[in-house]
Order: structure tokens, then C-alpha cells, then sequence
């Protein structure tokens, strides 16, 4: 293999990586962008996504059928655990001070995690995923195997779907319009709490997708599965200016990419360190992240 | 009549004082770490349910010195604080005088400095770190060493399979990942053999695209991978999903990986302490009492605190005492077979004893299986 060739595979495991950060990345993003509040229970609904979907292959088998088919009740479930987390968790802190609401979103994550473990039906070991065989196919010399096929459709798909939701829907277009200011929305007639309540059912469909790839790709669950790729996608967000949709698509690609490459090319050791520290960059050079806006805030 | 209410109070709680008291004098009681939950759960419920037949075989016999084993069990789940946690309160709680565990080599190393201290005698069936005795003298383990085991998978690479260069993946973070890894170069590149490719990961991690890309780019003979099951399975995924084609080596952290990997391990080989399909009476005997009792094969940690318990109550009725400085003396007596071979300690108290070699094929039922290929004597 020429190192031409490794550039080529290692750049591919990276977006595919990538892809993965970025959907997550899409929630954290929406929510700040709608209530200013970072949801860190995010990653978790990653692992409750992954979840729902390990029990319905266990008690159907894998096949590429039954495999769509765990893609929606996982997505339509977690939507449902978004919009009761939105309810019962953080509607009631609306009107308090931030610092609040990001406590409680701490707290949401702990509650998940460890609750999770101690439900005996999901419990504190770790568990194989159901996966489809693996096969690759070669493209001049760089291999691409099935489950990275699967990881660059669904993503991909799935952005161009959200694309279209938030641009050319009316639940869209009241998205950026309470996003932009909520108060004159209200004052409009749009319905802010169902906005609200859409965009975290959409922000938790789309990590239930994120985690059954995830899963896919690294075939394991257990109850502590999210907080990593959580705490990357929240990075990604931030890195392509968190608030900005098309931000955390790209801060994603870029976080994973960055992650491979230093895996590939300089040492394992320095990932994290690299991937971390491309952060401080971009946030040194352009505080408001690569596509994020800075507004400047009147006193 | 609160004077008298408070006298209640007392005999009251001298009463209880009193009971437990005479408890404690009727039973041994003998602490375990096992990590039971977590990500090694299988060797931990393994393990202590072997200790746990293992006692109830002895109390049927009659006890030890007289009087019934206790075993009081605590769970760490792999993680080294909690080791310590379990240990300051097995010492101090239920003051027990001996302790067999902990089970991974990095929870073990943890507490070992801490166990010498409090004069508590640890005997850990199945941490291989070479380390861990070095702690001090009531530190005992009961299976072989890390040095002697990666370089006896070394040996096999290159006399058995005829290998010359050699890949190797490891935990950074993880004591028995480090020693391993450093005991299998030493041994390959003395017999002449070549590491083409040494890669790291952090525990934790999960994706380890990037490193088999760089190893399958170096194109080894063999690929060796010194970690516990859980992550070899994800390992050995990955290098399904990009047709890596290196015969792949394990060490006995492999034990258990064929209820969790696919069809990709097989062909594989790992080191380990015993193999369940022997024709040895002392491990038939033992695999049906376990599959009876428990419904499962025992694996071979689970051998081994089977092992670790007799060793333990044996040398205790010999010292004639609890007392970790007798029994200390007692163990290093112990000359017999065992399950897992013969037990001797040498001054470093760490048994002298082979290695099995597995390999991971298709059983007759579909699901993956393990062969006995042979065994190496130190």
C-alpha cells in the first residue's frame, strides 16, 4: 500500500468516523441555537438509541430489513425521550438562570447512564451488537467496507432530510424564526413550545440514528457508550460555531478526520490532544467557531 | 426513667457487641475482589463462583482449623479506585486476614502496596503483570507471569508458525497490555523475528481503523493483540471490515472471546492457563462439579480461584493459624497438583507453571470454539 493510497484510507476512516460526530453534533447545535442551552444529556440518548435498536435485531435477526427497521422505532423512541426530557426536565428552568439548566442537563446525563446500568434488561456489562457480516470492497487500492457504506448513506441522507425540514418547512422556517427571537415569535402567533419540543425530538432522532451506526461500526453497547462520542460531537459543534447547522456538519468531519489522521500519521497517543487542541485554535482565531456568527451583545 | 432507658441502650448495644463477637469466632472469614460487573464481568462472576464451590467443598469437609470458611465478596468493576475502596473495607469492616484477588492485573497493582501494609495477605488467582508481587511478601498470585507468557507466544509465532514479522497493538494505559507487549518484542526479536509495526490505543477507545490501516499497510505474518476480550472483539472487527489477513495471537485476556467475537477470530491462537477440553481426571472432575453447579463451562480464570482458594484454606491448616505471617510461611510449603498444574512458589512467590495454547475455530454447533494445540513448560 502506497502511502498515497494510506492517505486515501485513513482520510475515508476518518470521514466515516466523522459522519458520525457530525449527526450527533446536528443536536447539540439545534438546541443551543433554539433554548441557548447545552444539552450534555445528548450523548446518553446516543446509547438509549443504540439500545432500542440492539433489542429489536436480538429478537428479530439481522437482516438488512430488520436492521431499517430498528433505524425508525430506535429514532421514534428516542424522539419520544426527547420531548419528555424537554417537558419534565428543562421546560420548568425556561425563565431561570442558564447556569440552572446546564446543571440539570448534567443531571439528566447521569440519570440515563446509571440508570440504565441498574435496569436489569440493559445492566452495567457491556453486550455484543448485532452486526451483518462484514465485507469490503476494493476502490484503487483503498478498501471500503460495508458498514462505512452504511455509516456515508445514513448520514448523508439524513442531513439533506433535516436540510429540507428546517429550510423549506413551515416548522422550519418557525424553527429559525424562535432561534432568531423568540420573544417577537411568540408575539407572531408561532407556537414556541412546540417548536421547542419538535427541535429536541428531532436533535434525539437523529442521535438514535448516530448510535445505531456507531454501534454498527464498534459493535458493542453498554450504558457509558455516549459519553465519548458525546463529548466529540459537543467539541464539533462548537468548532463549527455551535448554533449553526451546517457548522456542526463540518465541525464534525473535521473532528473526525483530524482524530485519524493523527492516529494514522503521528501517534495514538496525541489524537485526543490534537483533536482537542484544534479547538483552542479555531476558538483563539474565530471565537464564534469556522460558520458561527458572533453577535455582539448590547449592554 | 431516661437514666433507665439509657442503661437499656447499653446492655442493649453490649448484647450485640457480644453476639458478633462470638460470630466472628466461629467462622474464617475470607475477603474476595472479583471485578463481577463491568467490563470483564464474565471472569468476575466466573471466578467467584469457582472460589465460592470451592469453599462450600471445603465446609463440607469439615472446614478449616475447626470452623467454617465465610467468604465475604466485593465488586470493583475493573476499576482500580474501587479495588482500594473494597480492600479498605474488607480490612477494616469485616477485618478479614486474607484475601484472594484482585483479578485484573491493574486493580491488583493497585492495592498491593496498601495489603502489605495493613498485613493482609493477597493472593490473586489471575493477575499476570510481573509486578505484582514485587509489592512485598504477602503478595502471592497462582497463575504464571506476563514475561513468561508473552514469550511463550512469541516462541509459538516463530517455531510453530513459522512467522518473521510480527505486528503488535496494545493498551497504553493498561499494566497487563504494557508487559505483555514488552515480553512477546523481547522474545521475537531475540529469535530473530521482526516488529514491523507497533501500535497504541488509550483504554476506552473503540475505533482502531486508523492503527490497522497503518499495521495492514507494514503487512505482518502476525498480529498480536494483549487485551482483555471486550476490546479484542472490537479489534477483531475492524480488522474484518478491512481484510487485514495476519494470523492473530492472544494472551489469556482472550479467555471468553468466543461468546463475544464473529467469524473473523477464527484461525487465531491465545495462551492460556488451562484448557476445559483436557483429558487431566483433576480438570474433568472440576468441569462437571462447575457445569453442574452453574450450567456453564468454567473458563480459566474461574480454574484458577478454584485453585487459588484450596492453596489459600490448605497452607491456613497447615500454619495451624490465621495469621498472615504463619500462613505465609505455610504457602510457601504448597508442592501439589492442581487443576492448573502443578503449584510451587519460587522467592518471588509466583508458581512455576505451563502454558496451553488454544486456537479459535468453528464448533460443530456454528458458534466459535477453542482446540487444544499444545502446552509449554517453563
Amino acid at each position: 500500500m502506497g502511502v498515497f493510497q494510506q492517505i486515501l484510507q485513513q482520510t475515508l476512516n476518518g470521514l466515516s468516523l466523522g459522519s458520525i460526530y457530525a449527526l450527533l453534533a446536528l443536536g447539540y447545535t439545534m438546541v443551543y441555537g433554539i433554548v441557548n442551552l447545552i444539552n450534555f444529556a445528548h450523548g446518553d440518548i446516543l446509547m438509549l438509541g443504540a439500545f432500542v435498536s440492539y433489542f429489536v435485531l436480538k429478537c428479530l435477526g439481522v437482516t438488512p430489513g430488520t436492521l431499517t427497521l430498528s433505524f425508525f422505532i430506535s429514532m421514534l423512541f428516542c424522539a419520544l425521550v426527547g420531548i419528555l426530557m424537554e417537558k419534565t426536565c428543562y421546560k420548568p428552568l425556561r425563565n431561570a438562570p442558564r447556569i440552572n439548566a446546564l446543571i440539570t442537563a448534567i443531571g439528566v446525563s447521569f440519570f440515563l447512564e446509571n440508570g440504565a446500568r441498574v435496569i436489569p434488561i440493559i445492566g452495567p456489562n457491556p453486550r455484543v451488537f448485532p452486526t451483518l457480516p462484514s465485507v469490503t470492497y476494493e476502490v484503487l487500492g483503498v478498501g471500503i467496507s460495508r458498514v462505512q457504506i452504511l455509516v456515508f448513506a445514513v448520514a448523508i441522507g439524513l442531513m439533506l432530510i433535516l436540510n429540507y425540514i428546517v429550510n423549506f418547512t413551515r416548522i422550519g422556517k418557525a424553527m429559525r424564526a424562535v432561534s432568531f427571537d423568540k420573544g417577537a415569535s411568540y408575539l407572531m402567533g408561532i407556537n414556541v413550545d412546540q417548536v421547542i419540543s419538535f427541535t429536541f425530538a428531532l436533535g434525539s432522532a437523529l442521535a438514535a440514528a448516530a448510535g445505531i451506526l456507531f454501534a454498527s461500526a464498534y459493535p458493542q453497547v453498554e450504558p457509558y457508550m455516549g459519553i465519548m462520542p458525546g463529548l466529540k460531537a459537543f467539541v464539533a459543534a462548537v468548532l463549527g460555531g455551535i448554533g449553526s447547522i451546517p457548522g456542526a456538519m463540518l465541525g464534525g468531519f473535521i473532528m473526525g478526520v483530524a482524530e485519524t489522521l493523527t492516529k494514522g500519521f503521528l501517534s495514538s497517543q496525541l489524537a485526543d490532544a490534537i483533536a482537542f487542541g484544534l479547538l483552542i485554535i479555531i476558538l483563539v482565531v474565530k471565537p464564534a467557531g469556522i460558520l458561527g456568527k458572533a453577535i455582539g451583545e448590547k449592554v | 426513667m431516661r437514666k433507665k432507658l439509657l442503661a437499656l441502650l447499653l446492655i442493649l448495644v453490649m448484647i450485640t457487641f457480644a453476639v458478633s463477637g462470638c460470630k466472628k469466632s466461629n467462622t474464617i472469614k475470607i475477603g474476595t475482589i472479583m471485578s463481577t460487573s463491568g467490563p470483564v464481568s464474565t471472569y468476575g462472576i466466573q471466578t467467584r463462583d469457582a472460589i465460592k464451590m470451592a469453599i462450600e467443598e471445603i465446609n463440607a469437609q469439615g472446614g478449616v482449623l475447626g470452623k467454617k470458611v465465610e467468604l465475604i465478596v466485593e465488586d470493583d468493576e475493573k476499576n482500580p479506585e474501587k479495588t482500594m475502596n473494597a480492600l479498605i473495607k474488607l480490612a477494616t469492616k469485616d477485618k478479614v486476614t486474607a484475601i484472594l484477588g484482585g483479578l485484573t492485573s491493574d486493580c491488583t497493582l493497585a492495592i498491593t502496596k496498601e495489603a502489605q501494609q495493613r498485613n493482609v495477605l493477597l493472593l490473586t488467582p489471575t493477575s499476570t503483570n510481573d509486578l505484582v508481587t514485587d509489592a512485598g511478601d504477602l503478595i502471592f498470585r497462582s497463575c504464571f507471569k506476563d514475561s513468561f507468557q508473552g514469550s511463550v507466544v512469541a516462541r509459538f509465532a516463530i517455531e510453530t508458525l513459522g512467522a518473521k514479522k510480527a505486528a503488535v497493538l496494545y493498551d497504553m494505559n493498561n499494566d497487563y497490555s504494557n508487559g505483555l507487549t514488552k515480553s512477546f518484542r523481547e522474545t521475537f526479536e531475540a529469535l530473530g523475528g521482526a516488529l514491523v509495526a507497533v501500535e497504541s490505543y488509550a483504554g476506552g477507545d473503540k475505533d482502531f481503523n486508523a492503527q490497522i490501516t497503518k499495521i495492514k499497510a507494514a503487512d505482518p505474518d502476525v498480529f498480536f493483540i494483549p487485551d482483555y476480550y471486550n476490546t479484542i472483539s472490537l479489534v477483531i472487527k475492524q480488522v474484518g471490515n478491512q481484510g487485514l489477513n495476519a494470523t492473530m495471537l492472544g494472551a489469556d485476556g482472550w479467555d471468553e472471546l468466543t461468546g463475544q467475537a464473529g467469524d473473523e477470530a477464527i484461525g487465531s491462537y491465545f495462551s492460556n492457563h488451562y484448557s476445559p477440553d483436557a483429558d487431566d481426571p483433576d480438570v474433568v472432575a472440576f468441569v462437571q462439579k462447575y457445569r453442574e453447579k452453574y450450567n456453564v463451562t468454567p473458563n480459566a480464570l474461574a480454574a484458577l480461584g478454584y485453585d487459588a482458594t484450596y492453596i489459600l484454606l490448605e497452607a491456613m491448616e497447615r500454619a495451624g493459624s490465621t495469621d498472615p505471617q504463619k500462613v505465609k510461611e505455610a504457602l510457601m510449603e504448597t508442592n501439589r497438583k492442581f487443576v492448573t498444574g502443578n503449584i510451587q512458589f519460587d522467592e518471588q512467590h509466583n508458581p512455576v507453571k505451563s502454558v496451553t495454547m488454544l486456537r479459535i475455530i468453528k464448533g460443530a454447533d456454528g458458534k466459535l470454539a477453542t482446540e487444544y494445540v499444545g502446552m509449554v513448560n517453563p
